[in-house]
């Protein structure tokens, strides 16, 4: 059972996208959680659903004290939901009893900001941990652990305390650690936000060839966009406790509905160009053209310029995503020659403000 | 000098400190080391919060400590005369200072395993660990280097409360000390019981910092440890 279990990972129905048909591996359902406080109860999460799919690498992203570190931890119940469900794949985890719990964590994952490594074990003795806790033979655990250490590529490592090792490599071992008991899912809660731009770029790199490899699902909990634009294939946007907008990554970006989306993915000035009235168009590319110099070749075309107001475009997968909102000349007849470039070029252009 | 039969008594005096010092350290421990582990995890932000336990334990603990050690010494010869037979010698002073210690080392105890980060504690508990897991594999090994620390404290401090059980009796150093140095005025005897006492607390203390300081790894001694 177990056995076939595996195998069936290694060959995971993962499209490009995340385009995954399977039932989802993970269900939350109106889960709400509050906190006591001296001034009453305070909401941490409010009526959140979210179904994230077997394979697929799914992001979170919030700003602070929007309720993300809350919701991680209610996925293997580190807390306990105020109401609501998590269901695993299609078992209730807020009703197990303890000792089922237990066993049922052993196949979530997770690594931390802080990497939460033991100080006083080597690499190799931290990555044996959760198999010395789930009763796995000594010599067996070693052997794995070892295994494990090789996949993150830091098996040199091994005899090292974590006190010797570079944040990058510290989460090299929380993460052969996290996957040590054959875990389906690999909870990431703001795993990169300690470590820096390269090393970051190295870690995610690492988890999104473990998701290729051994198709496991990972949800990646953090503040950066750029985390998300990295290796997400679908992302939930958390604001003041609420799940405010969910879609592939792409369309998020492309098309971002709700304002904290907005206020995530482009900096302040977009909103002010927004309110540039009169001649304002809003570029949006969402992948469907390719990394090409159109505006440069729209204005080539149509011998008049532009004036760009706002961009922020960038290049994912080899493909454009972003915005810009450009200001189009006073000529009607040039403008509406540009608008048409511009749509034939299959681009999405919609009066900004 | 001082005659042969002097100095053999001052040896039999150290033998007797170290002895009253030691079971009575491993007996402390024996109570102490579980009452601290209880006082964390009890707790209101420990892995299995019961406040009134925790309140309780805490109440007995404080009540203990606030005694004087002279009082105390005094007021549990009924006890000790049940479980040694007798209320003289070295071996009766280790009722009281077993049951002066445990609760100090308690607190000494508490003091080390709260210092275990807290997410250690909370990434165990998502690999599924249950909380005698948490205590035998995370608290205890993390925290040992201080709780070796805290017990270079704890032998030190029962060394010198084994040497005031002198005054009702109690053998070893201070026992001397009282009797020949301060009842007899024999100044030259109490200086070399004093100089040996300090000594011997230095030698635990500086014996219990460096068995720490090698456990340790959380500093990055590259050369002696990387493999």
């Amino acid at each position: 059972m177990r056995r076939a279990f595996c195998a069936a990972y290694f060959c995971p129905k993962v499209g490009k996208g995340g385009e995954i048909v399977s039932q989802p591996l993970i269900q939350i359902e109106h889960l709400s959680k509050d906190f006591p406080s001296a001034s009453g109860r305070i909401t941490a999460l409010d009526d959140v659903s979210l179904s994230i799919e077997q394979g697929e690498i799914f992001g979170i992203i919030g700003m602070s004290g929007a309720g993300k570190s809350t919701l991680v931890r209610c996925i293997n119940i580190l807390e306990q939901p105020t109401s609501g469900s998590v269901l695993l794949d299609g078992r209730d985890l807020t009703k197990l009893p303890k000792w089922e719990l237990y066993r049922v964590r052993r196949s979530i994952g997770m690594i931390f900001q802080q990497f939460n490594l033991l100080m006083q074990r080597t690499a190799l003795q931290n990555v044996c941990f959760p198999m010395e806790l789930a009763g796995v033979e000594k010599g067996l655990a070693a052997k794995h652990a070892q295994e494990l250490l090789e996949l993150v590529g830091i098996s040199d490592k091994a005899g090292a305390y974590p006190a010797q090792l570079s944040g990058g490599q510290r989460q090299r071992v929380a993460i052969a650690r996290a996957l040590a008991t054959d875990a389906k899912v690999l909870l990431c809660d703001e795993a990169t936000s300690a470590l820096d731009p390269a090393t970051t770029r190295d870690v995610l790199a690492l988890l999104k060839d473990l998701n290729e490899r051994l198709g496991i699902t990972i949800v990646v909990i953090t503040h950066e966009m750029r985390v998300i634009e990295q290796i997400c294939h679908r992302v939930a946007i958390l604001d003041n406790s609420r799940v405010v907008e969910t879609g592939r990554v792409r369309d998020v970006f492309a098309n971002p509905k709700s304002a904290a989306a907005r206020r995530l993915i482009y900096p302040d000035d977009a909103e002010q160009a927004n309110e540039v009235k009169g001649r304002a168009y809003r570029v949006v590319f969402d992948g469907s053209s390719s990394f090409e110099p159109v505006i440069a070749n729209m204005v080539l075309e149509v011998s008049q310029p532009v004036n760009i107001l706002f961009a922020d475009t960038k290049d994912i997968q080899g493909q454009a995503y972003g915005q810009m909102v450009i200001q189009l000349p006073e000529s009607t007849e040039a403008a509406g020659r540009m608008l048409s470039y511009l749509r034939s070029r299959g681009l999405t252009v919609e009066e900004a403000g | 000098m001082l005659s042969n039969v002097v100095w053999n008594m001052i040896g039999k005096g150290v033998l007797e400190t170290l002895y009253m010092t030691l079971v009575s350290t491993f007996f402390a421990y024996a109570i102490g080391l579980p009452l601290g582990i209880a006082l964390v995890v009890t707790d209101q932000e420990g892995i299995r919060p019961q406040t009134v336990i925790n309140r309780t334990l805490g109440i007995l603990v404080n009540l203990l400590r606030s005694v004087p050690f002279l009082i105390l010494l005094i007021a549990v010869q009924p006890l000790t005369r049940k479980i040694v037979g007798t209320t003289l010698g070295s071996t009766a002073t280790i009722v009281p200072l077993v049951i002066a210690a445990a609760p100090f080392i308690a607190r000494l105890v508490e003091s080390s395993v709260k210092e275990v980060d807290h997410g250690v504690i909370e990434a165990a508990q998502a690999m599924g660990a249950t909380p005698a897991q948490i205590v035998w594999k995370v608290l205890l090994p993390e925290a040992k280097p201080s709780l070796v620390v805290g017990s270079a404290i704890a032998v030190t401090s029962i060394l010198s409360y084994s040497a005031m059980a002198g005054i009702v009796g109690g053998g070893g150093l201070g026992d001397i000390a009282i009797r020949y140095g301060y009842y007899r005025y024999e100044t030259e005897i109490m200086l070399i019981t004093v100089a040996l006492l300090v000594l011997l607390v230095q030698l635990m203390q500086e014996t219990g910092m460096w068995i720490a300081r090698t456990l340790d790894k959380r500093t990055s001694k590259k050369t002696s440890n990387a493999r």
